[in-house]
């Protein structure tokens, strides 16, 4: 799976609950649809560096990079170069 | 003889405190949000803009507006717009889906709907069946938007409108605020400018806030707890740094050192997530010299470490309900001595603990606590049978007292402590939660036969929910489809965490479901 598919089947099947993949535009603002609340961002910065075996410092822990799937994908790869 | 101007008139009204901080502090910051710092003289401007207009809208005196919208300055000046017009604001979450708005629009008969254009998807529909909307804003750009019954709150905001002339009193009613109710359907719970402002003098004397404090503000404006971090911050011409939510801590963080925030006001979810970042990386806030907690118990073990991040601080322990806004605080002194416990009636008020027999109870005997005082509710919206059951005849003829619902043991210093809830309310992430709510929306998924939920410990959030369920024999149900259903139907934070299907369920003997033993 690329990155973008890993990213997209955690959401869809942790906070929206479906494989519908309609359900999820890769530039859906979570925080706009209601998708994350604060309880769900750590759980999101775990996967991520579990999965991709990268560190995420707190002050990373913006919108910019992580508020759509178009921000993950943009942030993990600028993390892994 | 003197000048009128120099009369000095007393507070009634709550918009009244807007007016007064814009005049003795007109360039100073009123909310920090979006990146944009408001002056309370451009505050002033917007929110005397908007009533106007709300008013060549037909908005009357006791007119219902709904507000649906996030934390921002759109929301804060909606608020303070619908009550200068004599009007009461109905907060709801922006969470909150379309079928339990529809629920809200109709229970309280809105005559405008204020709103966000990411919310678009859920209030749209709604629109053409609440017959009795008046007017319709939205904020952001609402250019694509084909409607043209919609209009621009911005538009409404910055055009220059007549100067108000406001009957209104202070027994009037100033806010609807829906909460969860044990039988499924949200109470509106009412509140006047009398009892609201009296509770915010309440709250400041006791918080020791100042018009120097730069409060910050993450809960939502549609739950009393963030609602009122406004309201105090307006009334004291301080400063209110408003961000959505705690989604985002590092955003928060970067606000509390740029706006130097002084006040803290959090939930236990949102201290145990401090707790663990402050593990993954150490991190301190020196400026922060009060940190609030209510909504849940603050676990004793964790004090200690939000001493570290916030050793500067007083850490306030309180208890409330929106009947009543709160119902006592311990003081921060006492943080160490009094481990368990949630204080005293904030001032102005009283309280009492009646135990089964009806009499008082003695220290440390258990029973329901009783709260008196000019903060109490003046009932649920549309519901008089309801609000019979929660305020009750006082020992004082004609004056109402309010039953918490909640066991409470006194100690000999008269020191509260909190036992437990008379019903099955859930109490997750610091919000009510009726499992019948969400045994309704469970029950409707096809080959569901039969529902329980029930709430159990959770370290992070209070309570988790968890839900049983029964399917019908020879059906294929799959936790995934129920889960679907809520996410649909509920708001985030009544969504189960836990789902476990059964053969069946434990009934009593007339039939009912039994939830004893179900964890």
């Amino acid at each position: 799976m690329s990155t973008e598919e890993k990213i997209r089947a955690f959401i869809l099947e942790n906070y929206l609950f479906t494989d519908d993949q309609s359900e999820l535009k890769n530039d859906d603002s979570f925080l706009d649809q209601g998708i994350l609340d604060s309880t769900g961002i750590l759980e999101i910065i775990f996967f991520i560096e579990d999965e991709f075996k990268i560190k995420i410092k707190d002050e990373e822990m913006i919108p910019d990079n992580l508020d759509s799937v178009d921000k993950i994908v943009a942030f993990v790869h600028r993390k892994e170069d | 003889m003197k000048e009128s101007m120099d009369i000095q008139r007393p507070q009634r009204l709550l918009h009244e405190g807007l007016f007064q901080s814009a005049k003795l502090y007109p360039k100073k910051t009123a909310i920090a949000a979006e990146g944009k710092a408001t002056s309370y003289a451009e505050f002033e401007e917007m929110v005397r803009n908007l009533a106007g207009y709300l008013q060549e809208q037909g908005i009357e005196r006791g007119d219902r507006c709904v507000i649906f919208m996030d934390n921002t300055l759109a929301c804060a000046v909606s608020i303070y717009a619908i009550l200068a017009t004599g009007a009461v604001f109905v907060i709801v979450n922006p969470q909150t889906k379309q079928d339990k708005l529809a629920y809200i629009l109709a229970d309280c008969g809105a005559s405008a709907l204020i709103s966000d254009v990411h919310l678009q998807r859920v209030f749209d529909p709604l629109i053409a069946k609440t017959a009795t909307l008046k007017c319709i804003l939205v904020s952001g750009d609402i250019s694509c938007h084909e409607d043209l019954n919609i209009i621009s709150f911005e538009a409404a905001s910055q055009t220059a409108a007549d100067a108000l002339h406001l009957a209104a009193i202070q027994k009037d009613l100033s806010a609807l605020i829906y909460t969860s109710g044990s039988t499924g359907d949200p109470k509106g719970v009412m509140h006047t400018h009398l009892s609201m402002t009296f509770a915010l003098g309440s709250l400041i004397e006791y918080l020791r806030l100042s018009v120097e404090d730069k409060i910050l503000l993450v809960l939502p404006l549609a739950f009393d707890y963030g609602l009122y971090q406004l309201l105090m911050s307006v009334q004291l011409g301080a400063t209110l740094v408003m961000e959505r939510s705690f989604t985002y801590p590092a955003i928060i963080f970067q606000r509390i050192r740029e706006h130097e925030v002084t006040v803290f006001p959090g939930v236990p979810t949102i201290f145990s997530l401090l707790i663990s970042m402050n593990r993954r990386e150490p991190f301190t806030f020196p400026s922060i010299t009060r940190v609030t907690n209510t909504a849940a118990t603050l676990p004793a073990h964790q004090i200690p470490v939000l001493k570290e991040i916030f050793p500067q601080a007083l850490i306030y322990k309180m208890y409330g309900l929106t009947e009543c806004k709160r119902v006592c605080y311990l003081e921060p002194e006492l943080i160490d001595v009094k481990l368990s416990s949630v204080g005293k009636a904030i001032p102005g008020t009283e309280v009492f603990i009646l135990n089964k027999q009806g009499e008082p109870a003695k220290p440390g005997e258990i029973g329901m606590l009783y709260v008196r005082g000019t903060h109490i509710m003046l009932g649920y919206w549309n519901a008089p049978e309801r609000t019979d059951k929660v305020l009750v005849d006082s020992a004082l003829p004609g004056e109402k007292l309010l039953c918490t619902g909640d066991w409470f043991k006194m100690d000999e210093d008269g020191d509260l402590y909190f036992q437990g809830r008379s019903d099955d309310i859930i109490k997750t992430r610091g919000e009510k939660v009726s499992p019948v709510e969400v045994e309704n929306v469970v029950a409707s998924v096809t080959g569901v036969r039969e529902v329980a939920v029930v709430g159990v410990e959770d370290e992070i959030l209070g309570e988790a929910i968890k839900c049983f369920v029964a399917p019908e024999q020879g059906v294929e149900l799959t936790v995934k489809d129920v889960r679907k259903a809520c996410v649909e139907k509920l708001e985030n934070f009544m969504v189960p965490k836990y789902f476990e299907f059964v053969g069946s369920l434990p009934k009593t003997n007339t039939g009912k479901i039994s939830k004893k033993g179900l964890s």
